[in-house]
């Protein structure tokens, strides 16, 4: 086990892929020679030379559809988006080339091209740079979504991203870049927590609380606060977005009957309303309770002095919390 | 050029054998024909034209001369440039090259065809662009990979695609028609300009791989004004990647004339990415299959990237759900059909005296015997199953799906007859 922060356990998964498969090939915008934006690509074209770590001209259409033409010549790309808010360029390119080719072609020629997307807000950011556009990824079928929320994850799951034969979107939740956490390096991938698969992270017997990224670390705060007031959360880290492992979330649910989901994308149309439903539709009559979504607002991602009102803090997870239990909170009084 | 002598020309469409076009009595110009004139003026091969917009004003353009071997005439014309890139093209190679020409169109007629009798649901027609198609894809190597738009049937035909395949996706039969490995080509790209990028991104694979193959990727006068392919010239010219990109400009993306697209010769927007280009007579086998090659040496001698714009002409309706009397001259067609790529070929081989009554009967019986084929693969090609819808869209168990899958499959078992219920949802 080796002390590491999130940044350099995604660096040390990136390392061990570069180093296991001459094919994998890294893309993006100031990747090589300074490593990152974030630092995450840190020293690696430097180790691995530039045909494979690749500065690309800035163009995310052009990076995602270049790797599109790699694969089909068999290579495994791992392409950077710098920001969340810079996806949108490349939007057709994952929309309708990477997610459909697999279909498209019957199986003829493999997409497995891992795309990473630092997301998320709470860095203080300008316009742009805080965004959590996953929904829109895990609307479009061929794709496969995942985020992370651990440093241990993040190096297990770049991983195993890289080397599904699907094109996969790893969200790195980047306010969560600095922190710190235990890694071993020396995990087998293939006992290793596959990864599709929820992870129950606190177990509960009230509520299900169902979070992932950057809000899994505040979810578990909350589990701890209401721990203190006699409630028992159980925090369940999604891990996978598409396809969510709901056979994790359902079983969790039969047991507490209650279930609260939070992200810091907005609320309509969101990963939340997915989960929702879902889970009212598989286990409807083990539910004591609606169940609930804790979410950012449905608002462009707000100008920096206003953003902790917008992402879903403890409190107000908790509040949902409440509201799902029938404890008294902000909405007591209203109907529905 | 001068007009009149322009005029003598379409007179003499190279469809009638060679010599004709003396004998044929032209009568004096009558109205139409000054009409005639005008549009000859605003379509002529500088690749400007379009009556559909008015002339911009300060339109640009070098007005670079089209490589050309063979005139609309029929006439090999020598090109000490380009002469050397097709030595090797002599009687035999000439006449496969008009068999190919013939077969193509063919092809694409009863295609058009199958459409109008309900066996398709949709045609893109390639009609006129037949010399861009074959002239191009005969250049290539099997390891080179091509990367086309929809209309590049013909390149398809020529790289080895089973007729009944190419039919495949347009009579909605599969999502394509083809493994793209068998035959070193990508099934058909439907967002205009997106396949430029993936074959960019081939051609860094086969640097890396350190392989002499090279990417060549068709698309049109309107994908030039997409973002996709902008980029795809800046990261070509940037890697430096062995890459073709074909430009045929055939002068309509559906109603929208090139003069809408650019202001300058396509070729010329190369130059601006540090591209080298080439501006061949698209309706000229031969011109185009050397400029392929003189593109391809380059890229496999590391030399990178070369921009084609093959200036021909969209003869026929976009699909056949278009109609272009709606946006364009019925003069326009015309005078392109003075410079139909086949007739020319047929001229020079009366020429050349091979135009024998044995070759045209066995030319004749290839297009029949490829005509029969294509009707007979597409009418009796197999109905997918109801279950296929599922298939494919990941390479691995997928639980979202896999239960959507399983529900649907106990939908239909539900009727007792999962062939009668599939029949039952269909008529809905």
């Amino acid at each position: 086990m080796t002390q590491m922060t999130f940044a350099r356990a995604i660096n040390s998964g990136l390392r061990k892929s570069l180093e296991n498969d001459p094919k994998v090939i890294l893309m993006g915008e100031d990747i090589g020679t300074l490593g990152g934006v974030f630092r995450v690509t840190a020293g690696l074209q430097k180790d691995f030379g530039k045909h494979r770590v690749v500065d690309t001209p800035l163009a995310e259409s052009a990076i995602i559809g270049t790797a599109i033409g790699l694969a089909y010549r068999g290579y495994r790309p791992v392409v950077e988006i710098q920001f969340d808010g810079f996806i949108y360029p490349a939007f057709d390119q994952i929309v309708s080339q990477v997610a459909k080719l697999h279909y498209r072609t019957q199986g003829a020629v493999k997409m497995p091209i891992t795309i990473r997307v630092p997301f998320g807000g709470g860095i203080g950011s300008p316009e742009h740079h805080s965004e959590s556009p996953e929904a829109y990824f895990t609307h479009t079928s061929g794709l496969r979504v995942v985020t992370v929320s651990n440093p241990q994850d993040a190096y297990t799951v770049i991983q195993q991203a890289i080397q599904s034969d699907d094109p996969v979107l790893y969200f790195e939740p980047k306010r969560r870049y600095h922190d710190k956490g235990e890694v071993d390096e020396g995990i087998d991938l293939r006992t290793a927590t596959p990864m599709g698969e929820a992870r129950v992270l606190t177990e509960g017997t009230d509520v299900t609380l169902v979070a992932y990224g950057p809000l899994v670390k505040t979810a578990r705060d909350a589990a701890t606060a209401a721990a203190d007031e006699g409630i028992s959360i159980e925090v369940i880290d999604l891990r996978s977005l598409a396809p969510v492992d709901y056979a994790t979330v359902e079983a969790s649910v039969r047991k507490t009957g209650r279930l609260v989901v939070t992200h810091e994308a907005g609320q309509s149309g969101g990963l939340g309303a997915e989960v929702a439903a879902s889970i009212t539709e598989r286990c409807f009559y083990h539910l004591e309770a609606a169940p609930v979504r804790v979410t950012g607002f449905d608002v462009p991602y707000p100008y920096s002095k206003v953003e902790m009102h917008h992402l879903p803090s403890m409190d107000r997870i908790l509040d949902g919390v409440d509201r799902a239990l029938g404890r008294p909170n902000s909405l007591s009084g209203l109907e529905g | 050029m001068n007009i009149v002598s322009r005029v003598t020309n379409i007179r003499g469409n190279g469809a009638r054998a060679a010599g004709s076009r003396r004998d044929h009595k032209s009568p004096t110009l009558r109205s139409h024909d000054v009409k005639r004139v005008r549009a000859i003026v605003s379509t002529d091969e500088t690749g400007k034209g379009g009556s559909g917009a008015g002339a911009p004003a300060g339109s640009a353009g070098t007005g670079r001369n089209l490589i050309q071997l063979i005139t609309p005439d029929g006439e090999r014309v020598s090109h000490p440039e380009f002469d050397p890139w097709v030595k090797d093209i002599g009687d035999e190679q000439l006449c496969s090259l008009y068999e190919d020409l013939t077969a193509i169109r063919r092809i694409d007629v009863e295609a058009t065809a199958l459409q109008r009798q309900g066996e398709l649901g949709l045609w893109p027609p390639l009609l006129g662009q037949e010399a861009a198609q074959v002239g191009s894809a005969r250049a290539l190597r099997h390891d080179d990979f091509v990367f086309s738009s929809y209309r590049e049937n013909g390149v398809a035909y020529c790289r080895g695609v089973d007729l009944t395949d190419i039919l495949k996706v347009w009579r909605g039969n599969a999502s394509s028609g083809w493994d793209p490995y068998t035959v070193n080509m990508a099934t058909p790209q439907i967002i205009i300009g997106a396949q430029t990028l993936h074959a960019t991104g081939y051609a860094m694979g086969i640097q890396n791989d350190g392989a002499d193959s090279a990417a060549v990727t068709y698309f049109g006068d309107g994908a030039t004004s997409e973002g996709d392919v902008n980029e795809a010239l800046v990261f070509a010219a940037s890697f430096q990647v062995p890459l073709v990109f074909f430009c045929s400009n055939n002068h309509w993306a559906i109603s929208e004339p090139v003069r809408l697209q650019s202001h300058v010769q396509i070729a010329d927007r190369a130059s601006g990415f540090g591209i080298p280009s080439l501006r061949v007579d698209g309706n000229d086998v031969l011109a185009v299959m050397a400029a392929t090659r003189v593109a391809l040496d380059r890229a496999r001698r590391g030399g990178g990237p070369t921009f084609i714009e093959a200036v021909t002409y969209r003869m026929g309706p976009h699909t056949t759900a278009d109609d272009p009397t709606r946006y364009r001259d019925a003069n326009e067609l015309e005078d392109w059909a003075a410079k139909d790529p086949i007739d020319r070929v047929k001229t020079l081989l009366d020429r050349k005296g091979l135009l024998t009554e044995q070759f045209r009967q066995h030319v004749r019986d290839r297009a029949d015997a490829v005509a029969r084929e294509l009707r007979a693969g597409c009418i009796g090609m197999p109905e997918p199953e109801a279950m296929d819808v599922f298939k494919h869209v990941y390479s691995a168990p997928n639980s979202w799906l896999d239960r959507q899958e399983d529900h649907y499959a106990r939908y239909l078992a539900s009727f007792g007859d999962p062939a009668g219920a599939t029949s039952q949802e269909g008529a809905r």
